[in-house]
């Protein structure tokens, strides 16, 4: 299991994360990097830790031990940057998050959700943010919808509306937290088709997520969690077409790809 | 057959105009304090704080499990010869209509701030908001909207709990109903008058809050 890309300019980081709720310890000593261009995919079964993993990059959830790191330096338990270390803002400023539920803030407009972060904030001038969010909306196909209310929306064109509302926050890393797994099957496709075109486009991304033939197609790198620890990485090649693994192998057979 | 006679009681129309004006005061004097006292004690039972916690607690179920009317006899007749000194008829009322509806505003701004999914906490954490900046935001605007109607009813039933203040004679709309009676021996007429007048003020209120819920549910 080679791992060329740690080298390579590492955007985000994980060094000995651990988090425990209770005695129920769920990531035993973790590491994972991301390098500045790269599609990880997790995989693994429910309860594997993938979810809490991807959490614990955005300080979602506080680890138990272990650091993060964002382009090498260490974020603190603060909001703001303290001495040398990064503040919590500032890491998810620059660190998108997609949840499994969408999440819209249903008491806005569409065109309001996505430039809710630019304009509270980043600062950016209103005009200039909604100039920015009409453009991202238009890339994942809701250039009609600004005015609509989140509830109004099919769930797919909700989980691009959340996209395009991480995107709006410029990021340099994206985290995918099993965006697909709420939908209709019917409506998976046009938000996978619009990953797809991220990482074409060179989105540094961590994909936590069930659909095995896309993150074969779409990930460089195909990580399987199990029980809490990386049990299995590599190329998709290896993970899913291929796997060597007893556990990986009958955990990557119970899908059909 | 009983014939009505409002002659007599418009004679003292000055009277109920008076007391009418007094129960809007000590209504919206009592709502006013109550938000404040309310905002506080949601605060402090949302608060990881046990202390607090357990003084916003016992405060509420006190003057939740106690009915008004034993509360304004007891800080208008008890309270004063507990701490030695006397307080005013007017400021017992205040202080007790206040006191009686933030215990119930607390429990109402706490459900509407806990009924909002915790997703947007996150959602709004994931886009780098402060906290601050989440519950001015996100939270609190939907949780105002979720809360209103329970809001909105307390208040009226505030209105009318107004009227329980002639007891420890503050010349309220009641009072003064009671008062023209004791002059005019027309209890029909003066105790009429009276209902009629609290419709007036709460009908056209209630209907506005209908309005204003109906309004902002456009983007449910």
């Amino acid at each position: 299991m080679s791992d060329t890309s740690i080298d390579r300019d590492p955007v985000i980081q994980a060094i000995g994360l651990r988090k425990s709720y209770g005695t129920l310890e769920v990531l035993k000593g973790m590491n994972l990097t991301l390098a500045r261009g790269e599609v990880v995919a997790l995989i693994g079964p429910s309860g594997s830790g993938k979810s809490t993993l991807i959490r614990c990059l955005n300080m979602m959830e506080q680890p138990t031990a272990g650091t993060i790191r964002f382009r090498g330096k260490e974020i603190g338990r603060k909001f703001r940057d303290a001495g040398d270390k990064i503040g919590i803002g500032t890491l998810r400023r620059n660190v998108g998050m997609v949840f499994q539920h969408f999440n819209l803030f249903p008491h806005k407009t569409v065109l309001e959700n996505v430039t809710e972060g630019p304009i509270v904030v980043c600062k950016t001038p209103r005009a200039e943010a909604e100039e920015q969010a009409k453009e991202l909306l238009a890339q994942v196909g809701l250039q009609d919808k600004h005015g609509a209310f989140p509830n109004h929306l099919s769930g797919g064109q909700k989980q691009r509306v959340a996209i395009a509302r991480a995107l709006a926050m410029k990021p340099e890393v994206l985290l995918l937290d099993e965006v697909t797994s709420a939908l209709d099957p019917e409506l998976v496709g046009e938000v996978l088709t619009v990953i797809r075109r991220l990482a074409q486009d060179g989105m540094t991304m961590a994909i936590v997520t069930h659909e095995m033939a896309f993150a074969a197609d779409v990930s460089d790198r195909v990580m399987f969690l199990d029980q809490g620890s990386i049990a299995a990485q590599g190329s998709a090649e290896e993970i899913i077409r291929n796997p060597d693994n007893e556990r990986l192998a009958s955990f990557v057979s119970r899908f059909n790809h | 057959m009983y014939r009505w006679n409002f002659d007599a009681v418009w004679q003292y129309w000055d009277l109920f105009m008076w007391g009418l004006g007094l129960t809007v005061v000590y209504t919206f004097g009592s709502i006013l304090f109550g938000i404040l006292i309310g905002l506080l004690t949601c605060g402090a039972r949302l608060s990881s704080w046990k202390i607090l916690n357990l003084i916003a607690r016992t405060y509420q179920e006190i003057f939740r499990c106690t009915p008004l009317l034993v509360q304004l006899l007891w800080f208008y007749y008890a309270f004063p010869l507990l701490v030695g000194i006397t307080i005013d008829n007017r400021v017992a009322a205040m202080l007790t209509l206040s006191l009686y509806v933030g215990a119930f505003y607390a429990e109402i701004f706490r459900g509407g701030i806990l009924s909002i999914d915790k997703g947007q906490r996150e959602a709004a954490a994931a886009i780098g908001m402060s906290p601050a900046q989440a519950a001015t935001r996100i939270i609190m605007p939907q949780a105002f909207k979720r809360m209103l109607p329970s809001f909105i009813n307390q208040s009226v039933i505030q209105f009318k709990n107004t009227s329980l203040v002639s007891v420890i004679s503050v010349a309220d709309l009641a009072y003064m109903a009671a008062v023209v009676n004791g002059q005019t021996y027309r209890p029909l007429e003066s105790y009429t008058v009276m209902a009629a007048l609290y419709i007036v003020v709460l009908f056209p209120l209630t209907q506005a809050a209908d309005w204003l819920e109906r309004r902002l549910r456009a983007s449910d």
